[in-house]
């Protein structure tokens, strides 16, 4: 479903990302880890628009979105979640994925909001709570997101991303900033979603027990590159990662 | 050459006044994180300061300079330091760009309230005589005192700060707070002493310019510094707020070039009358749309941001059923009551008054909608108001068009150069957009309204009956009182429908997190375009009604000054809700009635107490309105608890 190829992005003269390959198949769920500063992130951007690369291509269902804008790839089925919570903290929690199943089921027009014909119908709502009720959320559905803390805030962010049935879900680092109660519920929760929805997923991740329990497969970047693929179990054991983690040579 | 020499001379002063309030504003931004839009007004201050006390009070000019630079400057920064920007510091470009334009509305319409209201002249110079020929560089090329004073402040206090910021510890210190207070106190330098220095420093230097520029003109006049402020914006743009030695020399150049292409321009041309006036803002929209860094002034985010509270949600969202019964009752009442009243009893003056401040809320209405829901930075709001009048008046005139029927038209013009404007600044966020909208302003308030063809000279387009239906000019009649009420019923309707609706989501998305919005498949450049052609079609509404009521439309009723005044007066009520438009015209006309009762030099205080609300957006980004209207919903609403406390322990003595 996925095809990227050779992504190469660099900031002035430091490459972060060079000659990158990495596929996701429909409902299949790959890690992508390194230690910090490998340029997980700067993949991540790059599939979804928030940066241009600089040389390589990004393939969705063999179509080239390597030049569309993100909020285009965004319609075309691709989600993500962000390692620096990026909400809307004036919208309740319903009014999250509302905007998110807004944007993918066309309804936008002016002059339904001048006719005062925007209000969220049942079956937005419906579609709505059916994943804040997976999520936990229900109770919190008419609650502003600015009143609610960042374990919270991090499961809205996921219920926006997947609400709309997305083919693809980049996830950045899900698990930053929460306790290991909440990393153990989110990782369950995300593996229980990425199934039952069958979509693809893309997770960045530093709890390595994480990654472990939710992908299929794992790639390991270091430096910008590429250094390790494979299951979890055949990429732990791989020379080249145990280098980048643990600098053994 | 010496032809040259001659044009170009005379530019130098200029350029070096260009020069050195550019390098002040860089100086600021570098070292507090503040485009200060109330730099020109520090020096005004300084310099009025100045004049007041040698022209009125005898003072000796050394001992006024002490009292003006030495402490009146550095004062102001420490004063605005301590009481503003110091609490805002981690907060958005918003709050930063109105607290300093409140500044900048503020301080010039106070100054003549508190020492005196009279025309200061013949400001003595502290440096070279002004009258004096020092010596030639030709014939025909004499170098004055004004001419040596410029250019010995602007290479002195760019050597000066230079010095300051690249080689000394506090310098660093000044630029490490910039990006985090915090971080900055976490290595345990104290940043309140690090910015309030900056902070004094920098209001040392603006009340210095002050008082050297002063002598350049006849008499200290708040424009004059404006002005300068506006050329100085545009070179700081192209040096991307960065270097300060590239904006004075930008400044340098613009003053240079300017009087150079005034000499050999034909003075009948286009290019004299429309283009070179504009040179500056040419330039200044030429380094928004092509100086990179510009565009990422915005991405510089305090990395302990986070730890801040969120702002507060509107009362309307948040507060009971009850107490929201209670509001609504009371709110179609008073409906009731205005309405009755003005068709009634209401004396002439005060229905001229009301009608006034309706139609301004129109106008406002438009703040509300870009600023305030859609989170974008416009300050040409009352530059569209005037596309729209000016069109519908040029209709009627022309093609007999009814005036109300042009004002439908010239709105959708207003709309058109509002989309424009959008679409050149789609790369521009916060500051960027502000000034990008700052430049658009200012291009039209010297090139375009003021063209015969546009405005019919400086004498502006007279209204006559014949253009307009329904008698809207009788000046006992209620026609116009229906027609601007009418309006604002439908604007305002049409606002609050938007908010609630697909688009206003989408905006409050935006106004959250763009990354997020566009993350989630919203297209950000086509919301930020609508909503900038909304809103300019509500300030062309607004300019239509507003021309109507003062029957003629001429270029001083739209200008720049009236855009900021505009964002300053809606931001001290309300920006984020309709109420909050609707509150800020009829407030803003009544308070100048009012004050006509006053003795004469209070009579420009309106402006004055505007801004010192729209100085407390720092704190309460909702605005004094709207934060009133939380504490009394929040008493009302514990009233109302404890009343339903006591009434349910009645129930429950009783049962027993």
């Amino acid at each position: 479903m996925l095809a990227v190829r050779g992504l190469t992005k660099s900031f002035g003269a430091t490459p972060a990302v060079v000659g990158v390959d990495v596929d996701v198949e429909a409902g299949e769920s790959v890690g992508l880890v390194g230690p910090n500063g490998a340029g997980k992130t700067t993949v991540l951007n790059c599939i979804f628009g928030q940066l241009r690369p600089d040389a390589g291509s990004v393939e969705l269902d063999g179509r080239d979105i390597g030049r569309l804008p993100t909020w285009r790839r965004a319609r075309l089925g691709v989600a993500r979640t962000y390692q620096r919570l990026e909400i809307f903290p004036e919208l309740t929690v319903r009014d999250h994925l509302i905007v998110a199943l807004r944007v993918h089921r066309g309804g936008t027009r002016l002059w339904r909001d001048l006719l005062g014909m925007s209000a969220p119908g049942r079956e937005e709502i419906a579609a709505a709570d059916s994943v804040l009720v997976a999520l936990g959320l229900l109770e919190l559905a008419d609650v502003p997101v600015a009143a609610l803390g960042l374990g919270v805030c991090r499961l809205v962010e996921l219920a926006r991303a997947v609400v709309a049935q997305p083919r693809l879900l980049l996830a950045d680092e899900p698990t930053s900033g929460l306790d290991e109660q909440e990393t153990r519920d989110l990782a369950g929760l995300l593996r229980s979603l990425q199934r039952a929805r069958g979509m693809g997923m893309l997770l960045i991740e530093h709890d390595l027990a994480i990654v472990e329990a939710v992908v299929d497969r794992v790639v390991v970047m270091d430096l910008g590159r590429v250094v390790a693929s494979g299951s979890f179990d055949e990429v732990m054991a791989a020379p080249a990662v145990r280098r980048a983690y643990l600098g053994v040579p | 050459m010496e032809q040259l020499l001659g044009f170009a001379v005379p530019g130098i002063p200029y350029g070096c006044a260009y020069a050195v309030f550019a390098v002040g504003l860089v100086l600021t931004y570098q070292t507090t994180g503040v485009f200060n839009f109330g730099y020109g007004a520090q020096a005004y201050a300084s310099a009025f300061v100045f004049a007041w006390l040698v022209d009125g009070h005898g003072w000796s000019t050394w001992a006024a300079f002490v009292g003006s630079v030495v402490i009146l400057g550095p004062g102001l920064g420490l004063v605005f330091d301590r009481f503003l920007f110091s609490r805002i510091a981690s907060t958005n470009t918003t709050a930063k760009v109105v607290t300093g334009l409140a500044l900048l509305v503020g301080i010039p319409a106070l100054l003549p309230v508190v020492f005196s209201n009279e025309n200061l002249v013949g400001v003595p110079s502290i440096l070279f005589a002004p009258g004096t020929v020092y010596f030639h560089l030709g014939p025909d090329v004499p170098v004055n005192g004004i001419y040596l004073s410029a250019v010995l402040l602007a290479v002195a206090m760019l050597v000066i700060l230079v010095l300051l910021l690249r080689t000394t510890s506090l310098g660093l210190e000044m630029r490490a707070a910039v990006e985090s207070r915090r971080l900055l106190e976490l290595e345990g330098v104290a940043a309140v002493r690090v910015t309030a220095t900056a902070w004094a420093v920098s209001g040392l230097m603006a009340g210095l310019a002050g008082v050297l520029l002063a002598p350049t003109e006849v008499t200290v006049q708040a424009q004059d510094y404006v002005t300068l402020m506006v050329a100085a914006i545009a070179a700081a743009a192209c040096a991307a707020m960065g270097s300060m030695t590239v904006a004075a020399v930008v400044g340098v150049l613009i003053g240079v070039v300017s009087l150079t292409a005034q000499g050999y321009l034909p003075t009948s041309s286009f290019w004299y009358s429309a283009v070179l006036p504009a040179f500056p803002f040419i330039v200044l929209v030429g380094a928004l749309l092509f100086v990179p860094r510009l565009r990422r002034l915005e991405q510089v985010q305090d990395p302990l941001s986070t730890v801040d509270p969120p702002p507060p949600l509107p009362t309307a969202r948040v507060r009971g059923r009850e107490i929201d019964r209670l509001v609504h009752t009371a709110f179609w009442l008073l409906v009731v009551v205005f309405v009755g009243s003005m068709l009634t009893w209401m004396p002439t003056s005060w229905e001229t008054v009301l009608n006034q401040g309706m139609a301004y809320s129109v106008i406002f209405l438009s703040v509300t909608l870009i600023t305030g829901t859609a989170g974008q930075l416009s300050l040409a709001q009352a530059t569209l108001a005037g596309v729209a009048a000016f069109s519908a008046g040029q209709l009627a005139r022309h093609f007999g068009l009814d005036f109300l029927a042009g004002g439908v038209l010239g709105s959708l013009a207003a709309s058109g150069v509002a989309g424009l404007l959008a679409l050149a600044s789609l790369r521009l966020r916060g500051l960027g957009l502000a000034l990008m909208t700052l430049a658009a302003a200012l291009l039209f308030d010297v090139a375009i309204f003021p063209a015969q063809a546009v405005s019919g000279g400086t004498g502006g387009i007279q209204l006559t009956a014949r253009w307009l239906p329904l008698d809207l000019l009788a000046p006992n009649g209620h026609a116009y009182f229906l027609l601007v009420f009418l309006v604002l019923v439908v604007c305002a309707g049409a606002v609050a429908l938007v908010q609630r609706g697909t688009v206003g989501r989408f905006l409050a998305a935006m106004r959250g997190s763009e990354l997020g919005a566009a993350g989630v498949g919203v297209n950000i450049a086509w919301q930020r375009v609508l909503a900038f052609v909304l809103s300019g079609a509500l300030a062309g509404a607004g300019g239509t009604l507003l021309a109507i009521q003062q029957t003629v439309i001429a270029p001083g009723e739209f200008n720049y000054q009236l855009s900021l005044a505009f964002v300053v007066i809606v931001v001290t009520t309300g920006v984020g809700t309709v109420e909050g438009a609707i509150q800020a015209g009829v407030g803003l006309v009544v308070v100048e009635q009012l004050l006509q009762y006053a003795p004469q030099r209070l009579q420009g205080l309106a402006f004055v107490l505007f801004a010192l609300g729209a100085l407390t957006y720092a704190a309460h980004p909702e605005g004094i309105v709207e934060l009133e209207k939380r504490r009394w919903t929040e008493r009302a609403e514990r009233l109302l608890a404890r009343r339903h406390g006591a009434s349910a322990t009645a129930a429950v003595t009783g049962r027993s």
